[in-house]
């Protein structure tokens, strides 16, 4: 039984902090009650994707490749990067066959 | 209550059955599969009221069923070997979500060589996930610890996975005559579910979630905790089914004949069969040997190894595994439970019946004399075609 | 053949896979139970395959069973496809005033000279494809075989056989029922040592 003050800071979700006591004050099983969505993970960016929407054939490769699952498509049907979780690795523009996307370097 | 005569295998169908499970999710492997076969009868014929989700490996099986454990379900698989391998990242992930599922294993031998037949390899590998272990020894038990074995691991103080395994054909595939308990006494024995959730329909949680060494060491410690509580707690849910239905296995570590015993054999599964019969033989040639039946591997029963210990100067531990580079992972647990007691007897390790092969009442007799006899190495292959010595380092 | 005193009895069974040596074993397990005794049985798989040669046991007492082991010295073995008598020792370790029942039209000379015991032969490939039970490839000879049995043995009576098959066969149980009366009328034994 721990006695120690242990704090629980997930720092990408503004500062949300849960305090514990004791062991007893935590949950049996390992539950986090905020959405692992609140962490952006586009701080590890170097570069980013930009899409050619005039060479884009609308294939979705780029969507099917994402391992981060941050392209989304929008209402017409057109492939969008989330840029709060692309981390820049440059699959997408790598596997996109008509070459509609290029790796840009951040500022 | 009806008896039938069924196998192994089919006394856990029953059981999941009985236990009214909600969620299924399997894959087959020999000598496992009618298990499962029957259970799809049960739902396919409407005898059963359970989602049977169909997956690809023993992997995705084990993930399904974490999964609907976590949100609340009563929820059953069962595999042998191979499968339980496959499935050895996920059995950790179970015990650490608090996930209670309950898992029929057929003890069967692990690859390489290839072989269906039975040893205690697979779980035996497995006493490190958080898992609650029950070796059973006849059809009858397979049936009334699958039982037991829901209502311990749902426990709120507990909320533990649970295996029950059963030696590969000597009990899978062997029909002999069970008692079946009624649906309204297993109702009242075990009633439907309801322990706080891990996460509820309708919020926001995540399962598992990413945890720095500020906490994660706490987390693992209240397993720690639930296993120890549910020790006690299996003595009160079999007293309360001996109620229901006149049968109690006797705990974790059931005795024959100890109390004069100049010996006594600590055994597992089918074994203990083979090894009473030998004690009540030598009994009647007037040598004192006793036995003592292995029943829950974990928790492990320190308490009752230590009562054993007070009053017998000779102890064998029959081990249907071997753990390579040390000894029979049973005699090493009963060596360290003993370690502390006051008056230590001499324990030995006889590893036999590896990859199925029979241990016969001749071999335990042997194990007997040699014991009594003060007569042999401290770990002894018995049964190999070629004498070995495997040599105890120090 | 029936022993006194509740000794416990164990039977071989030598079939093919997918000739039903395991269900037969079963079924023995079954009618037995219905008699009040204490049944036990259980297959050895080699490869699981059509073909392949299969054995099962049963064990039969008066009182629970408490051994698990294998049987090596069986009072009876069932042979349920002749052929396999030319590459199995059918006969290993059949105790010598035992019983050998084989599925065959004529009773076969004694393959041992020192076994003392009876042998018994039925046609229950016959029998059973008279019933439509499998076919000539494979003819499904187990419940003909079990109701020759128990004429040849006495273990059983042939109303708990028959009562078993009704109880558990899951098709064609009037033609298995059937089988297995025929096979009891029809079996023939004598003792070995007339041969």
């Amino acid at each position: 039984m721990t006695t120690t003050r242990a704090e629980h800071h997930d720092a990408k979700a503004g500062g949300h902090t849960t305090a514990y006591e004791t062991e007893e004050d935590l949950p049996e099983a390992p539950v986090a009650s905020v959405p692992s969505d609140v962490i952006h993970t586009a701080s590890w960016r170097t570069f980013r994707p930009v899409i050619a929407l005039a060479k884009c054939t609308k294939c979705y490769v780029c969507w099917k490749f994402c391992p981060d699952v941050a392209i989304a498509i929008d209402g017409d049907g057109w492939p969008v990067i989330r840029l709060d979780y692309c981390k820049g690795c440059g699959i997408c523009a790598e596997e996109c066959k008509p070459l509609a996307i290029e790796m840009v370097k951040e500022d | 209550m009806v008896q039938e005569v069924i196998s192994g295998n089919y006394a856990q169908s029953y059981a999941a059955k009985l236990a009214r499970v909600q969620v299924v999710s399997a894959y087959p492997i020999t000598p496992q599969t009618s298990i499962v076969e029957r259970i799809a009868e049960f739902v396919a014929a409407g005898e059963l009221r359970a989602e049977y989700i169909k997956v690809e490996s023993e992997h995705s099986a084990m993930q399904a069923c974490i999964s609907a454990a976590a949100l609340g379900a009563r929820t059953y698989t069962a595999t042998s070997s191979q499968g339980l391998l496959l499935m050895h990242e996920l059995l950790h992930w179970a015990a650490g979500a608090r996930a209670p599922v309950v898992m029929g294993v057929v003890n069967r031998a692990v690859a390489p060589p290839w072989s269906i037949w039975t040893d205690h390899a697979d779980t035996i590998s497995q006493r490190d996930t958080g898992w609650i272990q029950f070796y059973c020894e006849s059809n009858q038990e397979v049936l009334d610890t699958t039982l037991l074995a829901f209502r311990l691991a749902e426990h709120a103080d507990v909320l533990l996975p649970a295996m029950i395994t059963e030696d590969a054909f000597f009990l899978s595939h062997t029909v002999e005559p069970v008692d079946i308990p009624s649906q309204e006494q297993v109702d009242e024995f075990l009633p439907p579910r309801v322990t706080k959730m891990a996460i509820r329909p309708g919020t926001i949680g995540r399962l598992g979630s990413f945890t720095g060494p500020d906490l994660y060491m706490e987390f693992r410690h209240k397993i720690a905790q639930a296993m120890e509580r549910s020790a006690d707690l299996f003595l009160e849910i079999e007293d309360d089914y001996e109620r229901l239905t006149g049968r109690n296995h006797g705990g974790p570590l059931p005795t024959y004949q100890v109390d004069d015993a100049d010996a006594v054999l600590i055994t597992m599964g089918t074994a203990t069969t083979t090894a009473r019969a030998v004690v009540d033989a030598m009994r009647a040639r007037g040598k004192k040997v006793g036995l003592a039946k292995l029943r829950a591997f974990r928790p492990f029963p320190v308490r009752e190894i230590r009562q054993l210990g007070a009053r017998v100067d000779r102890i064998g531990v029959l081990d249907r595994s071997f753990t390579f580079g040390a000894a029979g992972a049973a005699f090493t647990e009963v060596v360290g439970a003993l370690y502390g007691s006051r008056h230590r007897p001499r324990v030995r390790d006889f590893v036999a019946g590896i990859g199925g092969r029979d241990i016969t009442p001749q071999a335990v007799d042997e194990m007997f004399t040699a014991l009594l006899k003060d007569r042999g190495p401290e770990v002894d292959w018995v049964g190999l075609k070629h004498r070995l010595e495997v040599n105890r380092r120090g | 053949m029936v022993r006194d005193g509740g000794i416990v009895i164990e039977i071989r069974f030598h079939g093919r896979g997918g000739q039903g040596a395991v269900i037969a074993s079963e079924l023995l397990a079954q009618a037995a139970f219905l008699e009040g005794k204490h049944p036990q049985s259980f297959p050895f798989f080699g490869v699981e395959r059509r073909g392949a040669p299969v054995t099962a046991y049963t064990r039969i007492d008066d009182k629970p069973i408490s051994v698990r082991t294998s049987i090596t010295t069986p009072d009876v073995v069932v042979v349920l496809d002749a052929g396999l008598m030319r590459t199995i020792d059918v006969m290993a370790g059949l105790k010598r005033d035992g019983l050998l029942l084989v599925n065959s039209e004529r009773i076969p000379d004694r393959i041992d000279k020192s076994f003392t015991g009876r042998i018994a032969a039925v046609d229950a490939t016959a029998i059973a494809l008279s019933q439509g039970l499998g076919d000539r490839a494979t003819p499904i000879v187990n419940t003909a075989i079990l109701g020759a049995l128990a004429r040849a043995s006495g273990v059983v009576s042939i109303n708990n056989v028959v009562k078993a098959i009704v109880n558990h066969v899951p098709a064609k149980r009037e033609g298995n029922a059937l089988a297995a009366i025929l096979a009891y009328r029809q079996v023939k034994t004598l003792e070995a040592v007339i041969l």
